[in-house]
């Protein structure tokens, strides 16, 4: 309850809620299961790591990738891009050499190529946006050149909910050798990825977007790029053997894993996935679909709201403004009606910049959100309206 | 906690139709103020004659909140003295801040308006962001000042 009203939680593009079944199985790792992983030799140690070995299987075969060799434990998407960018990039880039992101990224995805640039005298180049907040692919292609190293793209943006039709970026960049990272944080909770048939090199997502933990996500890599990178965090677990002459690493995906996992969080979020698959990626992605096409209509009917982000194929979010009443204004005056919503710049402020607003307000919805809830959004932003408009 | 005490009538009139919003290009003082979170982005305006604020006024944008804040304070500094400001500016610190805060509603005038707003922690630097930029255009400081 949110002061006295029923929660109406539009926020899952932020952080998803998660479901009793995943809280369970964290709870009863704790209980019952918990020690060390890949260390002891003793029961409960075995039993620990076949969990945590057992999730990484669950979360491969959920992005299809070839082999749990490349499927890496990380605590987000925005360590997955900054290991990408410090271990494969870093030590590749010459100056005069480009990153090629878009205008849509979140910053998770801007900030880190920033770091790398800074640290090689690299080039960050950025593909503008259209006014529907589509990608344009024509600045694309004029983009790419003989410097080109990475694409660093969004499969969806967080602030717009554009789906992005990376196929085809992939497709270009493949063909003139360059590899493709995807920011799949805002995909993966939505629909199916299949990181083969997506042809991409790198493939990074979160945990607590898709019903899992915080503090754990996954880094998908092509086998062959990432046993071509160097470790990025020294310790325990992603050695063989250590002494002072010189220390070997030890093999995929552990080389990238220092330190003792969030092995909670992998049970957590391999739970999440067996719970999302219960229900079928297929028919969440349509029943978000269905909650979307009926808030596009339904906001399209208040006066003075504008739509942020129009583009034809998008994920379950609404970017708005409404005339006269500031994201923020509307985000306290919701929140008093019960109605969580996401309001300021969504970690994307050059998106902001773009379209020349400080701030937008933004409604989200997962599978577990109705159309009753659409209407409540909808009566609370008629109640700001009246307060302040 | 009633959302009128937050938006009330004073707040709502002074963001629809905020008081001194305009330029100075002839201000002896002016500073930036900017929440990169939320957005809020404005400039404090001061004309002085040796200790007097004998003008001042503001632009940019904001929430609710942060609009009726500024124009509240350009309506109550006017006419005083720096150290009545800077007074002015403790006691709606604490007013903002402190739910024990006694503060004299006949010194506040209008601005006891704003004591809504420390019953919603999220929107304390709103309010506040006019009163620190209004500070440093008083102390000269170049770099622009957040609340954040």
């Amino acid at each position: 309850m949110i002061n006295g009203r029923p929660l109406c939680y539009l926020d899952s593009a932020a952080s998803s809620q998660r479901p009793q079944f995943v809280i369970d199985a964290v709870s009863r790792y704790y209980e019952t299961t918990h020690a060390n992983v890949h260390r002891g030799v003793h029961k409960l140690s075995q039993e620990a790591t076949d969990l945590f070995e057992g999730a990484r299987e669950t979360l491969r075969r959920f992005i299809n990738a070839r082999s749990t060799r490349e499927v890496i434990f990380v605590r987000g998407t925005t360590e997955a891009i900054n290991l990408v960018a410090q271990s494969y990039a870093r030590p590749r880039l010459q100056p005069g050499d480009e990153i090629l992101i878009s205008w849509l990224e979140h910053h998770a995805n801007i900030v880190p190529w920033q770091m790398a640039c800074e640290q090689t005298g690299a080039v960050l180049k950025v593909i503008p946006i259209t006014r529907s907040g589509e990608v344009d692919y024509a600045a694309f292609e004029a983009l790419l050149s003989e410097r080109t190293r990475l694409l660093a793209l969004s499969h969806v943006s967080n602030a717009l909910g554009t789906i992005v039709p990376v196929e085809r970026f992939i497709r270009e960049a493949r063909r003139r050798g360059i590899p493709v990272l995807l920011d799949g944080a805002q995909a993966a909770p939505h629909m199916p990825v299949d990181v083969q048939a997506l042809d991409c090199d790198f493939y990074c997502f979160s945990g607590h977007k898709m019903c899992g933990p915080t503090g754990i996500g996954v880094l998908y890599g092509r086998e062959s790029v990432l046993a071509a990178m160097p470790p990025w965090q020294g310790g325990g677990d992603m050695i063989l053997a250590v002494s002072f002459k010189g220390t070997i690493y030890n093999e995929l995906p552990y080389k990238f894993e220092a330190g003792t996992p969030h092995i909670a969080g992998a049970i957590g979020l391999g739970a999440a996935v067996d719970y999302l698959e219960s229900i079928g990626l297929e028919r969440i992605a349509a029943a978000e679909q269905d909650l979307l096409e009926y808030a596009t209509q339904r906001l399209a009917g208040i006066p003075g709201l504008t739509l942020v982000g129009t583009a034809p194929a998008k994920a379950a979010v609404v970017s708005f403004t409404v005339d006269g009443v500031h994201p923020h204004d509307l985000g306290t005056i919701l929140d008093h009606e019960g109605v969580a919503i996401r309001t300021g710049h969504h970690c994307a402020m050059p998106v902001m910049e773009f379209f020349g607003l400080p701030a937008t307000a933004r409604a989200s919805f997962a599978f577990y959100n109705t159309r009753q809830e659409v209407d409540r959004l909808v009566d609370a932003l008629q109640v700001a309206r009246e307060m302040l408009g | 906690m009633d959302l009128k005490d937050l938006y009330r009538d004073v707040i709502v009139d002074h963001n629809r139709n905020p008081r001194n919003f305009r330029p100075m290009p002839d201000a002896d003082r002016h500073a930036e103020g900017f929440n990169p979170l939320c957005g809020d982005r404005l400039t404090v305006y001061v004309k002085l004659d040796g200790e007097r604020i004998t003008d001042v006024s503001f632009q940019g944008s904001g929430c609710a909140i942060s609009v009726a804040s500024a124009s509240l304070l350009t309506e109550s500094v006017k006419g005083r003295t720096v150290p009545e400001a800077e007074r002015l500016f403790t006691s709606m610190h604490e007013l903002l801040t402190r739910d024990d805060a006694v503060v004299d509603p006949v010194a506040l005038g209008k601005l006891a308006s704003l004591s809504g707003v420390r019953e919603f922690p999220a929107r304390v630097k709103c309010a506040s962001l006019c009163w620190h930029t209004l500070d440093a255009a008083l102390h000269r400081e170049a770099a622009p000042v957040s609340t954040e």
